[in-house]
């Protein structure tokens, strides 16, 4: 079969991560990926199966790996060669379309055939197992970065019946390819643990922040929304999908001072707001948006990091002194509503996804040979006036084989 | 006798034009039987002996007043209200008019035993000026004896404390200003009047008033039925000025008025920059401008812009005339009349411009988008008698530069209303109504105006007013060589060239359309017959 893998080559994972630097998508190039024709994963135990992939998405954490930009802390809890692609939806069964799934991709207890589960998958939050590394598969943390299931960038991939969700038969696979991505946004708004009336400020729109204001209006009594978008297609969906403010990112400080009615620190240009957002969601993850987050939050607010950060620089002093909360939102599991009922995030990402018209967002997308376009395309969405590209794999030619 | 202001029909034997274009030049080719350039009158002559005219106005006053001698007297409240950095444009050079009529008034005042004086810059939401700016305008003298003491100040039109509600125009019109003004026995009001709009009891009504005061008449129904504002007799920015004047004058609020004008002589008759001045060029001057533009094209733009901001115009004092409000205004809107209006015939279907570097609200600053618009179809639109030069629905050209670019000390809420109102509308009269107050009455806004440099939070509003009688007039506003993004954010279309603006214009106007060029500055106004 053919699959888009990642090796273990530190020189050019060196590579990659020099060109990535020159232009955002060329480690796809030079680096560790390569498109290559290898046998379908083994089946690794029980309640596991071949699936084949019909779209799969690039999401910013696969090109933050391919462009060589990833933290250090995932080198224990992946193995390697592993074959890209957490965002998938699959045929089950067949190739025609009849019994479509979509994956969550988190190796947790159950696929891992441990038993008993560790605390955080028993009680249905699989993005905490605590167990990522250990029992029957090689570590990894998900689908994707895992050398025994391989991924969603290749024609047949190995799934465990615990991670496959049905989709229905009215949506269609752009739609159901967006509902990884969108659980993990709900997931990211509803530990925020959000009031009635706050104002939350996203700081990206790409598609984790664009489904995240899709999150915030459907899931959250979140008042003003103000989006940080750089690009026009983004501000465009931002603004259709529920932000009522919509600033570039060197213009967020003065839009959230406007909406709070805050004073701030600086004489015309702003340091720093006094007051600032009761939420901040940062869906980018860089540096910098860590910075701009503790300027714009209030004292005593919360910044959510939803976008997958790594080793940044920041002065936390702002921290200490306004008593700001700083927390993750990783991937998803069972959620507590309102209401206080519990559901699984894939569940409600379903009905965003379709709510929503979520499938939207997706497109252009590009066969694994063209890969290097695509990542290309991918690392520069916005700019080129795209949102989710993804890898269509139905017309692949090795997808019938068996 | 001086060179009055004249059109010039254009021919195939006219050679390129200069059109200003922020600080650079650009040099453009009007085309040949449908164009006309409007030139300014040549620099009148000044006056020989300004002390001199300067004491003889002050004890010779018109209309209903005393001489000034006469109103002054020991125990008194005197008060000094002079205008602020906005003018005159550009900045002269020192011995600034207002320092050597403050200083004659403070002469008569010591002379006269007044020992309760205070100076007082009218700035009005306008930003504070800065020690050097006070120095420059009063003089050090003054500066020193008054400064220090805290007896020259900005004034501050959000100091509840220091201002007073003096009453009501018949038309609703609210009167409030600077409570030490408003309480003291005299008012003497030093103008200087660099275009027909300054003076009168816009001095005093608007240079000392608040926002609750300036929102009667700094609104976009007033200005749109200004035609212009620079023609008071059909200016409803003045007649509600005038309202509130009289209620002034019924509260007892006296006002000595000292208006004087300057002649045209902003770029001097020696340097480089004298060229700017000439309409007609030798060989010699031609070089001189093409070295002056290859120089400045090579500087950076933040020298390009110290360089335009230090220049300190040789403008010199053509008149000066105190007293009585009313009748001083008269006389000095003669003299300002008399260097600026040029007699036009008819109007065209396209006017074009070239922007300089400055307007009143960027001295020593950046001219930002918002700024650009207002000196084009605030300003310089405005600059007419009668009728525009431009027919209605036509095509406004300007030149500019227009880069995304603001004075964040100066213009902080400009850069708000860039990013936030003018991304939502352009339309004067929905931003009035659904943003104004949120700018007026902003916390943060208010105390930088009070305690920094900065213009008052309400201000971009204003100057997007101001050019609300040409939106409405024009049916399409073109920049040329601008930002194209800070253009298009303006709601107008960006052109690379002049040809391609004209181009472009032709899609509104046709393309034989007429075209008018107001060569400006130095200050020229159309009287368009």
């Amino acid at each position: 079969m053919k699959a888009l893998q990642f090796e273990q080559r530190p020189l050019r994972y060196v590579a990659a991560a020099a060109a990535g630097r020159l232009r955002p998508g060329a480690g796809a190039t030079v680096g560790p990926l390569r498109l290559r024709s290898i046998d379908p994963p083994e089946l690794p135990g029980p309640g596991w199966r071949h699936i084949r992939p019909r779209l799969a998405g690039i999401c910013g954490s696969d090109l933050s790996t391919i462009d060589g930009h990833s933290s250090r802390y995932f080198e224990p809890i992946v193995s390697f060669p592993f074959v890209l692609g957490h965002e998938v939806v699959a045929d089950r069964d067949g190739v025609d379309g009849s019994d479509r799934v979509v994956v969550e991709p988190v190796l947790g207890c159950v696929t891992r055939g441990i038993h008993p589960p560790c605390d955080a998958c028993a009680a249905g939050d699989l993005g905490n197992c605590e167990r990522i590394a250990f029992g029957a598969l090689a570590p990894g943390l998900q689908t994707g970065f895992c050398c025994d299931t391989g991924g969603g960038w290749s024609t047949i991939m190995a799934a465990h019946d615990s991670q496959l969700h049905p989709v229905p038969a009215t949506m269609t696979d752009e739609a159901a390819v967006m509902v990884e991505p969108t659980a993990c946004a709900i997931h990211g708004v509803l530990t925020a643990g959000i009031d009635d009336g706050d104002t939350v400020v996203v700081l990206g729109a790409g598609t984790l922040g664009l489904l995240t204001i899709a999150a915030l209006r459907r899931y959250t009594p979140a008042g003003v929304v103000v989006a940080v978008a750089k690009h026009p297609v983004q501000r465009e969906l931002a603004a259709a999908l529920g932000a009522d403010v919509l600033a570039e990112p060197d213009e967020v400080a003065r839009a959230v001072r406007r909406v709070t009615g805050t004073l701030a620190i600086g004489d015309g240009s702003i340091t720093r707001l006094t007051g600032g957002a009761d939420h901040v969601i940062d869906c980018v993850g860089t540096e910098d948006a860590l910075a701009q987050a503790l300027a714009v939050v209030r004292p005593r607010g919360r910044i959510t990091l939803l976008g997958m950060p790594g080793r940044v620089q920041v002065d936390l002093t702002g921290l200490w002194q306004r008593e700001i909360q700083l927390a993750g939102a990783y991937t998803y599991g069972t959620e507590t509503l309102a209401d206080g009922t519990r559901r699984r995030t894939f569940d409600l990402a379903f009905e965003l996804v379709e709510a929503a018209d979520l499938g939207r967002l997706v497109g252009p997308t590009y066969p694994l040979r063209r890969y290097e376009e695509a990542i290309a395309h991918a690392a520069e969405a916005g700019r080129r006036g795209a949102i989710k590209i993804a890898f269509d794999l139905r017309h692949e030619k090795e997808r019938a084989r068996r | 006798m001086t060179r009055p202001g004249f059109v010039l029909e254009v021919d195939r034997s006219t050679p390129p034009v200069l059109f200003h274009h922020g600080e650079q030049f650009r040099l453009e080719r009007l085309p040949a039987g449908r164009s006309r350039i409007i030139y300014p009158a040549e620099p009148l002559e000044p006056i020989r002996h300004p002390e001199a005219a300067i004491r003889h106005a002050l004890c010779n006053p018109v209309g209903d007043s005393p001489p000034l001698p006469a109103l002054l007297r020991p125990g008194m409240r005197l008060t000094i209200a002079f205008d602020d950095v906005s003018l005159p444009l550009p900045p002269m050079r020192r011995p600034d008019i207002r320092q050597r009529i403050i200083e004659q008034v403070l002469d008569l005042a010591a002379a006269a035993g007044v020992d309760d004086v205070e100076l007082i810059a009218a700035l009005a939401l306008h930003r504070r000026m800065t020690e050097s700016e006070l120095r420059h305008a009063v003089g050090d003298r003054v500066y020193d004896a008054f400064a220090p003491h805290g007896l020259l100040r900005n004034h501050d039109a959000e100091d509840p404390d220091n201002l007073a509600f003096i009453g009501t125009t018949d038309r609703g019109e609210e009167v409030e200003i600077n409570k030490r003004a408003a309480e003291s026995d005299l008012i003497v009001y030093v103008n200087i009047n660099i275009v027909s709009m300054d003076g009168g009891w816009k001095s005093t009504a608007t240079g000392l008033a608040s926002y609750r005061s300036l929102r009667h008449h700094h609104n976009v129904r007033t200005m749109t039925h200004s035609r212009s504002f620079m023609d008071r007799h059909r200016s409803e920015l003045h007649s509600s000025n005038w309202r509130m004047g009289k209620v002034l004058r019924d509260a007892g609020v006296k006002v000595f008025q000292i208006e004087t004008t300057i002649n045209n002589d902003v770029f001097g008759t020696e340097g480089p920059l004298s060229v700017l001045q000439k309409w007609e060029w030798t060989a010699r001057d031609r070089a001189t401008f093409l070295a002056l533009q290859k120089g400045l094209d090579r500087m950076p733009a933040r020298l390009r812009r110290q360089v335009f901001h230090s220049w300190r115009a040789p403008h010199a004092m053509t008149s000066v005339q105190a007293g009585e409000v009313e009748a001083v205004h008269e006389l000095t809107t003669e003299h300002v009349y008399r260097q600026h209006l040029v007699p036009v015939e008819g109007q065209t279907d396209i006017l074009t411009m070239g922007l300089p570097y400055i307007c009143p609200y960027n001295v020593n600053s950046i001219m930002n988008p918002i700024l650009v618009m207002c000196l084009g179809l605030g300003y310089f639109f405005n600059l007419y008698r009668g009728r525009p030069p431009v027919r209605e629905g036509g095509v406004l050209i300007m030149s500019h530069p227009t880069p995304w670019a603001f004075h964040p000390v100066h213009h902080p809420s400009y850069i708000d209303f860039f990013e936030q109102v003018l991304a939502e509308t352009t339309d004067p009269v929905e931003i009035e109504q659904r943003y104004e107050e949120q700018y007026a009455y902003d916390e943060w806004y208010r105390h930088l105006y009070r305690t920094s440099y900065a213009y008052h939070g309400v201000h971009p509003f204003y100057m997007w007013y101001w050019g609300s009688h040409a939106l409405a007039h024009l049916g399409q506003v073109i920049v040329v060589g601008g930002d194209p993004r800070a253009v298009r954010r303006l709601g107008f279309r960006p052109a690379s060239t002049l040809a391609d603006a004209l181009e472009m214009a032709s899609d509104v106007v046709g393309r034989d359309a007429t075209i008018t060029h107001l060569h400006n500055p130095p200050i020229l106004m159309a009287d368009v017959t």
